[in-house]
């Protein structure tokens, strides 16, 4: 079983605060050696997401992968749960629904996948299913040490289950999750939105600007994401053909009458199967580093503009509860001039249940628009520092390879010149 | 138009190797060769340009050297397919390696074929030659003849060997990698979000260096492509031609020995008054095999000598050249790295 520790925010030396966060927790914390960046966060939780194991027969009409995730505490105290796919989704659901309307950008999980996944299920065995698998455990992986990373969501009780339960409950209501049907739910939301025939009167245009930012990017990580998966094909394709390549200049090697020759051609079929393998390696590189960070901002950007709608529904509550306190206030009026006291006194309680109201939703309002602009401000953030950890991890993986394909070169030199 | 040629052989007035196919020129469809060579006398160089087709009236005169003994005995040099200014995709199959840049393979091959043809005791002493490299005007058009020369068909792709068509299924994802590299770099360009924000400015700078990044990527993947061609791919294909042409040879002999088995069998089965012609076929048929024989024997020596040299020296080249270009892109990489590193978080 591959275990990929998937650390982040490298702590510098000294700085060891606790956190006691509940009476349920102890410490969290995680001693990081060579830490560059500074370290904001007082507390942090490392999540692996290991690879998945096949239950069979256990739960016939659900996913059967199963996930573990291991939680790295103080003194290297870990602990491993077993979920299933569908429990990531659960989880998804709970927060969402939880956090969304105060504003909180819920990070979301990868989607379902019905082609992966049947490959999986029938037990196909190919680099294609394979690569699906990688690919799903290190976006769980991802997604979950963004939610722990969280602090407010990392509080909610159903994360902690999450993390800690030995057994969770079957999490319904999961189905609308695949992939399009995620797609789908973010864009039926923004369009409701934006069919509100009443424009909101922005006061704050930080918001309108943001928005549009958040619009503008999320196309151009849609056309990145394009073209960084066509890289990626045409690596493969590279590595596919470097091995039909070395193949094919073993047998001439072989076929060679010339001994000389012949040992030139075999050695020139092995460094040709070894620069095969690093091809490989770069085009995992590329997927890892660019086409999955990529498709994760793609579904961040939707849940970013999901809280705007979130605030856009909000602010949509407390203008139509003041549209009702004022047709009840006409209702008086009427009732005052028509002098019907009894219901009069109806009309002026229910004047004073509607003032509440304002007050509450518009409170309401001014909360949840604070939340989005900290949160968008978090995003923005984070999302630099992803970025560019990511491209240096990449840069050093690149210079890994050229520098090994110098290696190869050199060895074969004196081969080649050999040659008599 | 010149004159028929009547004297066959003569001895080549310019140096062999350093003959150069230096442009191409673009008439239409057409495409012209302008070939250089330097006088023997050491006064001087020849300026004359050539298209395909004087290039196989060349090869046609050097086939119908039917006085010369033991001619088909001789491994010619081979010329390319035929190429246009605008080829069809066929045309582009058919030449593999060759119609992937902008001609200088194509122009090096031929080139080499010139510089081979000099080279050679036999084929250098041909007038063609001389005509061909020194004449200012184009030299006759003489119609192909069928001949055991001709066999070479057109049909070249397919008896390709597995390693040329796979190591130009290599070039060309290369290719396809750096074109990819570059429309990624450019889209990168247009993530850059503007503000005076400290986050969107350390993002947007990232977005620029990265796009800076994988357009050295492109660079690099477009040197690479660029040196499995010129060295690796160029060789591939003068060593499937090469064969080719050993094969020919080997098989004109072979048609000679059945030649000759059937002129025995005649001379033995000969009735008294037809014998004597038959022993003189028989005997003419003799000496004819065995001066191929002779010829051949010296060729294939030389050409296996002459291939394991071309090999060689293609992958030294090659490994050379790749070699440098991987030292290059490491040193900018690390740059870059460099200059990642130092972006405030």
């Amino acid at each position: 079983m591959l275990l990929v520790k998937n650390t982040l925010n490298p702590r510098s030396k000294g700085n060891e605060d606790e956190v006691v966060l509940h009476s349920l927790f102890t410490v969290f914390q995680l001693d990081e050696e060579g830490g560059e960046e500074e370290q904001e966060d007082e507390f942090e939780i490392s999540i692996s997401v290991k690879d998945p194991e096949k239950i069979g027969g256990l739960h016939p009409t659900n996913d059967v992968n199963v996930f573990q995730t291991q939680l790295a505490m103080f003194r290297n105290k870990t602990f491993t749960v077993r979920r299933r796919f569908s429990d990531f989704l659960g989880l998804y659901e709970k927060l969402s629904e939880k956090h969304g309307p105060n504003g909180f950008i819920v990070p979301p999980p990868p989607e379902k996948s019905i082609l992966g996944m049947t490959k999986v299920k029938v037990g196909k065995e190919d680099s294609s299913s394979a690569d699906f698998v990688e690919r799903r455990r290190a976006a769980l992986e991802r997604y979950l040490q963004r939610v722990v990373n969280h602090p407010s969501l990392l509080q909610d009780p159903d994360v902690r289950e999450f993390l800690e339960r030995e057994e969770l409950p079957r999490a319904v209501g999961t189905q609308a999750l695949s992939g399009a049907g995620f797609l789908k739910m973010i864009n039926k939301a923004t369009d409701a939105v934006s069919k509100m025939t009443i424009k909101m009167n922005e006061s704050d245009v930080w918001f309108e600007e943001k928005l549009q930012e958040v619009e503008s990017a999320d196309q151009q990580f849609r056309k990145l994401h394009t073209l960084v998966e066509s890289l990626v094909v045409h690596r493969k394709e590279l590595s596919l053909n470097t091995a039909s390549f070395a193949k094919s200049t073993a047998m001439l090697g072989s076929a060679e009458d010339n001994t000389a020759l012949s040992r030139a051609l075999s050695q020139l079929a092995e460094v040709e199967d070894k620069m095969e393998q690093l091809h490989q390696e770069q085009a995992a590189n590329d997927t890892f580093s660019f086409a999955e960070l990529i498709a994760d901002y793609v579904r961040l950007l939707g849940a970013v503009r999901g809280s705007f709608d979130h605030r856009m529904k909000a602010w949509q509550r407390w203008q139509d509860a003041q549209a009702a306190l004022q047709k009840k206030r006409e209702t008086e009026a009427k009732l005052l001039w028509a002098n019907k006291p009894d219901k009069l006194q109806l009309a002026k309680e229910e004047i004073a249940e509607w003032e509440v109201k304002v007050t509450q939703y518009e409170r309401d309002f001014d909360k949840v628009s604070a939340t989005v602009r900290k949160e968008v401000n978090r995003f923005d953030k984070e999302k630099a520092k992803n970025f560019k950890r990511e491209i240096i991890n990449y840069l050093e993986c690149h210079l890994q390879s050229q520098q090994q394909l110098i290696k190869y070169w050199e060895a074969f030199l004196p081969e080649a010149k050999a040659i008599a | 138009m010149m004159e028929e040629v009547k004297e066959v052989t003569s001895t080549l007035s310019v140096h062999g190797h350093n003959i150069k196919v230096t442009e191409v020129l673009k008439d239409g469809d057409t495409l012209t060769f302008l070939i250089v060579s330097q006088k023997l006398s050491g006064t001087g160089e020849h300026h004359v340009d050539r298209t395909y087709d004087d290039f196989e009236w060349l090869q046609q005169l050097l086939f119908s050297q039917e006085d010369e003994p033991g001619i088909q005995g001789v491994i010619f040099p081979s010329l390319p397919a035929k190429a246009s200014a605008n080829p069809s995709a066929k045309v582009m199959k058919q030449l593999g390696f060759l119609g992937l840049g902008e001609w200088q393979l194509y122009c090096k091959v031929l080139e080499r074929y010139l510089r081979q043809v000099a080279a050679h005791s036999i084929l250098s002493k041909n007038k063609a030659v001389e005509i061909f490299l020194t004449s200012s005007e184009p030299p006759g058009r003489q119609r192909a003849r069928k001949n055991l020369f001709n066999r070479l068909s057109q049909a070249v792709e397919e008896r390709r060997k597995e390693g040329y068509k796979r190591f130009l299924d290599v070039v060309q994802s290369e290719q396809k990698i750096a074109v990819a590299c570059a429309h990624f770099s450019a889209s990168l360009h247009l993530c850059v979000e503007p503000g005076e924000d400290p986050d969107k400015q350390a993002f947007s700078k990232a977005c620029v260096q990265l796009s800076e990044v994988f357009d050295s990527i492109k660079k690099n993947m477009t040197s690479v492509a660029e040196n499995d061609m010129n060295t690796l791919g160029l060789g591939l294909d003068l060593e499937s031609r090469c064969q080719e042409a050993e094969k020919e040879m080997l098989f004109r002999r072979t048609c000679k020995l059945v030649e000759l088995e059937a002129a025995r069998r005649n001379a033995e089965k000969a009735k008294p008054l037809k014998k004597a012609a038959m022993e003189e076929a028989k005997k003419t048929a003799e000496i004819e095999f065995n001066d191929i024989c002779v010829v051949a024997k010296q060729e294939v020596h030389r050409f296996r000598a002459a291939r394991v040299k071309m090999l060689q020296h293609t992958l030294v080249q090659w490994c050379e050249k790749q070699l440098l270009t991987a030292k290059e892109s490491a040193d900018q990489f690390n740059q870059q790295l460099q200059a990642f590193r130092g972006i405030a978080p």
